[in-house]
C-alpha cells in the first residue's frame, strides 16, 4: 500500500486542474451526463415494450449486441469521425449504459403478475394508471438493478476518456502507464474503484429507501405465491 | 476527413495479423467463462446445499464485479506482469463468477420440490438426482447467465490493450495513434461478430442439453 500513500500524501495530486478533485469531478460529470442520457432513452422506451409487449425482441436482440460493442474502439472511432471533445466521450458511454436498463426495465415489466394487472383493471384503473401505480413499483427492484448496472459500468469505463485526452480519473492510470509511475496508475485505479463501489452502496440504499416494503419482502404480505 | 472509412486493401495486406489479435482475443475472452463456469457450479451447489453461505459470497462477488477493469489490470500488473494474458484472465474469470453464481444458484432453486421428491421416491440417490434431475432442469438459467458473462467478457477484453494486451484491441490503439479508422472499424466488426457467434454456440448448446423444451413446443 506504500504507493497508493505515496500517491494521496503529495499535494500536487491534490490542488489545480490535474489534481484530484478536479479529475473527480470531470469524472462524476462523464458518467452522471450519460446516465442520464441513457435513462432518458432507455426508461421510457423499457416501460413502453414492457408494457404493450410489443418490439420486444427486437428491442432485446438490439440491446444484446449493443452490449457486445467495446467502448475503447467506438470512442476512438466516435473521435476520429465527428471530431475531439466531451460530447463525442458521451456517446459511446451511453451506448454502454442503455442496454442494462432496457433490459431489466423491459424484465421488470414482463416480469409482473398478469393476475396483479388484472386486478388493477377490476378496479378501475386505466393502461397508464395500471403502469404507474401498480407495474412500476412492482418491477422497481429490477428497473434499480439496471440503472445500478448501467451507473457502475459508466463509472468503470469512463477511465477510457483519459486515452483519448480527456480527463477524468483514468487521467492517473493512463498517464501513469505512459511515465512508468505506478504509484499514479495504482492510485487512479484505487480512487475509480472507490467511486464505483460507492455507488453500488448509494443503490443499495436507494432500493431499500423506495421499493415498497410489501415489494422487497421485508414486510411479509400474507401467502407467499 | 478524407480517409474512407474502411480501406479493404490494408484488411487483406494485414490480415494474418488480424487473424492472431482474434486468437488471442477468444482465449483472453472464452477462458474465464469457462473456468468461471467450471467453479460456479460445484461452489453454486455449496451456495444452494447451505443457504447461509449464499448472501456472503455473493455479496464477495459483487463488488468485485464493481471494481472497474482497468483499475484491476493495472493493479494486478506487478504480480502478473504488464502485457501479459494473465493480467487479463484473472479478472474477467471473477466478474464472470460474478455473473455465473447467481444463475447456478436460482437456476438450482428453480427446481419444483416435486419433481426433487418424486425422484427420491424413484429411488435416485442424491448424486444421481443432482446430475440426472436437477442440474438438467437448471441448465437453461445456467446458460442464460453464461451468454451474458460471455458477452461481457469478449467486450471487456480490449480494455487490456491500455495495459499492453489487449487482442483486437491493439486495433483500436493502432488505428487511434495513426488516426486511421479502419483497424478501428475492424476491430469492432470482429468483437461483435465474436460475441454473436459464442452467443449462437451457447443457444445451440441450451437446444442439446434440454431436448425436452423443444418436444414441449413442438406438441
Amino acid at each position: 500500500m506504500t504507493w497508493f500513500w505515496e500517491f494521496v500524501s503529495d499535494p500536487a495530486n491534490w490542488s489545480g486542474p490535474s489534481g484530484i478533485p478536479a479529475r473527480l469531478l470531470e469524472h462524476l460529470t462523464y458518467s452522471g451526463v450519460s446516465l442520464l442520457l441513457a435513462a432518458a432513452i432507455a426508461l421510457p422506451l423499457g416501460l413502453l415494450i414492457g408494457h404493450t409487449g410489443r418490439g420486444g425482441i427486437v428491442a432485446l436482440v438490439a440491446a444484446n449486441a449493443a452490449r457486445a460493442l467495446p467502448t475503447l474502439g467506438l470512442l476512438v472511432l466516435v473521435i476520429l469521425l465527428i471530431g475531439y471533445g466531451v460530447a463525442p466521450v458521451l456517446i459511446p458511454l451511453v451506448v454502454l449504459a442503455i442496454p442494462p436498463i432496457l433490459v431489466n426495465t423491459y424484465a421488470g415489466l414482463r416480469g409482473v403478475d398478469a393476475d396483479l394487472r388484472d386486478a388493477a383493471r377490476g378496479m378501475g384503473l386505466r393502461g397508464p394508471q395500471v403502469l404507474f401505480r401498480v407495474s412500476i413499483p412492482v418491477a422497481l427492484p429490477l428497473i434499480l438493478l439496471g440503472l445500478r448496472l448501467a451507473a457502475i459500468q459508466v463509472v468503470s469505463t469512463a477511465t477510457v476518456a483519459a486515452f483519448v485526452g480527456l480527463g477524468g480519473l483514468g487521467r492517473f492510470i493512463v498517464d501513469g502507464l505512459a511515465t512508468k509511475q505506478y504509484p499514479s496508475t495504482a492510485g487512479g485505479a484505487v480512487l475509480v474503484a472507490l467511486l464505483a463501489l460507492l455507488v453500488q452502496g448509494i443503490f443499495t440504499v436507494l432500493q431499500r429507501v423506495i421499493v415498497s416494503p410489501g415489494v422487497s419482502g421485508r414486510v411479509p404480505v400474507g401467502k407467499a405465491g | 476527413m478524407d480517409e474512407p472509412l474502411v480501406r479493404w486493401d490494408w484488411i487483406a495486406r494485414n490480415a494474418g495479423t488480424i487473424g492472431g489479435l482474434l486468437g488471442d482475443h477468444m482465449v483472453m475472452s472464452l477462458v474465464p467463462v469457462v473456468v468461471a463456469l467450471l467453479v460456479a457450479v460445484p461452489l453454486g451447489l455449496l451456495c444452494s446445499r447451505w443457504r447461509w453461505l449464499y448472501q456472503p459470497t455473493v455479496g464477495v462477488t459483487n463488488v468485485v464485479y464493481s471494481l472497474p477493469s482497468l483499475a484491476v489490470f493495472s493493479l494486478l500488473i506487478p504480480i502478473t506482469g504488464l502485457a501479459e494474458p494473465g493480467t487479463v484472465i484473472v479478472p474477467l474469470t471473477f466478474y464472470s463468477l460474478a455473473v455465473l453464481l447467481p444463475s447456478v444458484v436460482d437456476g438450482l432453486a428453480a427446481v419444483p420440490e416435486s419433481v426433487r421428491q418424486s425422484a427420491t421416491a424413484m429411488g435416485f440417490g442424491p448424486l444421481r438426482r443432482l446430475v440426472q434431475v436437477e442440474l438438467p432442469i437448471a441448465v437453461p438459467v445456467v446458460l442464460a447467465g453464461t451468454r451474458v458473462a460471455a458477452v461481457s467478457s469478449i467486450s471487456l477484453v480490449s480494455i487490456g490493450s491500455l495495459i499492453g494486451r489487449g487482442g483486437l484491441g491493439y486495433l483500436f490503439i493502432d488505428g487511434w495513434q495513426r488516426t486511421f479508422p479502419t483497424p478501428i472499424v475492424v476491430g469492432i466488426v470482429l468483437t461483435v461478430l465474436l460475441a454473436v457467434l459464442a452467443d449462437g454456440v451457447i443457444i445451440f448448446a441450451q437446444r442439446v442439453l434440454t431436448p425436452w423444451s423443444r418436444a414441449r413446443s413442438a406438441a
